[in-house]
């Protein structure tokens, strides 16, 4: 199903966190590839794995409690999953960067921006500090820092919340990375912001021909940025599609109840869609599909057997034979 | 505004200042003008949105209107009594009427206590004696917002998120109050849970004849349920219009710019371009003028002397900004 532009694969990746007398099954199977040069967006509701997943990919999963418990992610070719430390660390900062969702807390409080721009820059390469500096005034102006060369010497509480984020965006383009995971970076921020980094992460994937893989959970979003789009439940993929495909053709009926669920003017004075039950926990996820508790479309054979994938055509799959027209349970 | 009797609440030029306190003899340096001279007001059974980004005040109003803190000037109106300078024990009638949910349904709920008895204790305080009638009053308030009765012995940390909620909605009902101020009761909820609780929200407006402050960010969701909004920047009411108003003909533009911002869930279109600038935070004490300068595009000098008075541009429509004149025809180009 490989992609010739494929920059990163993930294969039937499966991340399990045990506790005393718990299994938690957090990624549970996952596969999802991104090309170069498009964003790709993992969406999901809180616990769905998506968080683990990516995290994965940088090695950044604690092991114990967590552990990689299948599969494979290869990126550029070669496989992440059991490498070492070393090697990990040539390729995290440097092909592949993250963006945090709360950038107060990912920067650290004593240090200027400069230093911890720099610093990612000095990890991979070997160049002159006046060329660092150089650097960094150049990425803080390609984020849109007004007057780059002060704001070098500022300290992240002189910024506000937006322009965090931005140095954020910064220290992860410090080494040109062919892929950004962007963990929802505008959450914790304000609609009028959140609506610029977003336009700032459109312009610099296309000036710097780079991958972005962008985790939310605000289909808003998602709508406004994605290429494709990967929606997750339950540690499993249940869609995954074009954004058109995802927004006017989604087949998956968890997919159809969150987009039926959404409040917008246009719905004023209906009752809104709403999907009954609550997301399973890890640990305890129900036989069969994960959604058929919670499914309107459910039969008996969706609480028995673990549905496959049901082929739409260009890249549009949804993990429900029921909604498949072919008749046919799809492995 | 008009002060027509059918408004359950009016809140007249509200103003709450904290002291920024310095040095060793804490010596106060500057004030944070939290609210900064608000005007709003509520219609009987009826839902008024306030919508403003994080930090602008609209909790420091809630909090205000339940008097957990007590307001610098102003008044607070509810039901033709101004209840801004009551004491604790003039409170204690109102406070059955006036209740609130809380955004966070974790913190907000005692987790050492079960779900009956979080949820009983506004009974008790009515006066309600333990025992049968209190026992039937809990479950039928648990049935309302769509939970077992057996819930009610059961503790916080056996529900889920949206159960909580729930939980905490029943909590406020329980005293049978006429006003509840909802601060951000679904944001922290997950998408699927969200619509859930709105609806709950709407089912109980109808049934009990609620009226709602309705505070929040997300403007699609105060777009949904909101029969007015008053929207709110820097301690001041921006602009106030029914809903449809504001969302079709914004006058103020910050209004315009957040409603610009919204991220719609639908692919291929168009964001508008947003041309205000960020805040950046300054520690100098603001300017006199509009809270809005030296973000607004449309700025002009008089923006920078004087606060502006809030202007009728239309039946219901006010706005606060310099360059919208008085016959509701904006003076800039929009």
């Amino acid at each position: 199903m490989n992609h010739q532009n494929t920059l990163l694969s993930v294969n039937n990746l499966k991340v399990y966190f045990r506790s005393d007398d718990t299994l938690a099954r957090a990624v549970d199977g996952v596969s999802y590839e991104i090309r170069r040069e498009e964003t790709v967006c993992l969406v999901g509701e809180s616990g769905c794995g998506k968080t683990v997943s990516a995290l994965s990919i940088l090695g950044l999963i604690p092991q114990p409690p967590g552990e990689i418990a299948g599969g494979s992610i290869l990126f550029n070719g070669q496989e992440l999953l059991g490498l070492g430390d070393e090697d990990l660390q040539k390729i995290r900062g440097n092909q592949i960067a993250m963006v945090f969702q709360e950038p107060l807390t990912s920067l650290n409080p004593v240090f200027t921006i400069g230093d911890q721009i720099g610093e990612a820059i000095n990890i991979h390469e070997n160049i002159a500090e006046a060329e660092v500096n150089a650097r960094c005034i150049q990425l803080l102006t390609d984020v849109g820092i007004p007057s780059p060369a002060e704001r070098m010497s500022a300290y992240p509480h002189e910024l506000s919340g937006g322009q965090r984020q931005r140095v954020m965006i910064a220290m992860a383009l410090a080494c040109n990375p062919d892929l950004v995971i962007a963990d929802e970076p505008t959450t914790a921020l304000d609609v009028t912001v959140q609506s610029q980094i977003l336009k700032l992460l459109r312009s610099i994937q296309k000036e710097r021909a780079m991958s972005i893989l962008y985790i939310t959970h605000d289909l808003g979003v998602v709508a406004n940025i994605a290429d494709r789009v990967y929606v997750m439940y339950a540690g499993v993929i249940a869609e995954q599609g074009s954004t058109e495909n995802i927004f006017r053709q989604s087949q998956h009926p968890y997919t159809q109840g969150l987009l039926a669920s959404l409040p917008t003017r246009s719905k004023r004075g209906q009752r809104l869609h709403s999907i009954p039950g609550t997301v399973p926990s890890a640990a305890y996820k129900p036989p069969g599909c994960p959604f058929h508790p919670r499914c309107p479309h459910a039969i008996t054979r969706c609480r028995e057997e673990y549905p496959g994938m049901c082929d739409y055509g260009g890249g549009h799959l949804a993990r429900c034979p029921v909604m498949f027209k072919n008749d046919q349970w799809c492995k | 505004m008009n002060s027509a009797n059918h408004n359950i609440l009016q809140i007249k030029d509200l103003k709450k200042y904290f002291p920024i306190r310095k040095g060793f003899f804490q010596r106060v340096a500057a004030w944070v003008k939290a609210v900064d001279g608000v005007d709003l007001e509520i219609e009987e059974g009826k839902t008024l949105g306030l919508v403003g980004e994080s930090g602008c005040g609209k909790s420091t109003v809630a909090r205000m209107i339940l008097k957990l803190l007590e307001p610098d000037e102003g008044n607070i109106i509810f039901r033709d009594q101004d209840i801004s300078r009551f004491s604790e024990k003039d409170m204690k009638p109102i406070r059955k009427e006036i209740q609130i949910v809380f955004q966070d349904p974790y913190g907000s709920l005692n987790p050492r206590m079960t779900v009956g008895q979080s949820i009983e204790e506004g009974l008790r305080i009515l006066g309600i004696p333990r025992g049968e009638k209190r026992r039937g009053r809990l479950e039928k308030l648990l049935k309302t917002v769509g939970m077992s009765p057996d819930s009610a012995d059961r503790y916080p940390h056996e529900f889920s998120g949206g159960q909580r909620q729930r939980i905490g909605i029943a909590r406020a009902l329980s005293v049978e109050p006429s006003l509840v101020i909802c601060d951000e009761p679904i944001s922290a909820l997950d998408v699927s849970i969200q619509a859930q609780i709105l609806n709950l929200l709407k089912d109980l407006q109808d049934q009990l004849g609620l009226s709602y402050l309705f505070i929040s960010h997300d403007l699609n969701v105060v777009g949904y349920l909101c029969n007015k909004v008053s929207v709110m920047y820097k301690g001041n009411i921006m602009e106030y219009a029914p809903t449809e108003k504001l969302y079709e003909h914004p006058f103020h533009p910050y209004t315009q710019t957040l409603l610009a911002a919204i991220p719609e869930p639908e692919p291929g279109r168009k964001q508008a371009a947003i041309t205000m600038r960020e805040d950046i935070p300054i520690s100098a004490p603001p300017p006199p003028g509009c809270a809005l300068q030296g973000r607004c595009p449309h700025e002009a000098p008089e923006c920078r002397d004087e606060k502006m008075p809030f202007v009728k541009v239309g039946e219901d429509h006010f706005v606060r900004c310099w360059r919208v004149g008085q016959n509701g025809v904006a003076r800039y180009e929009p």
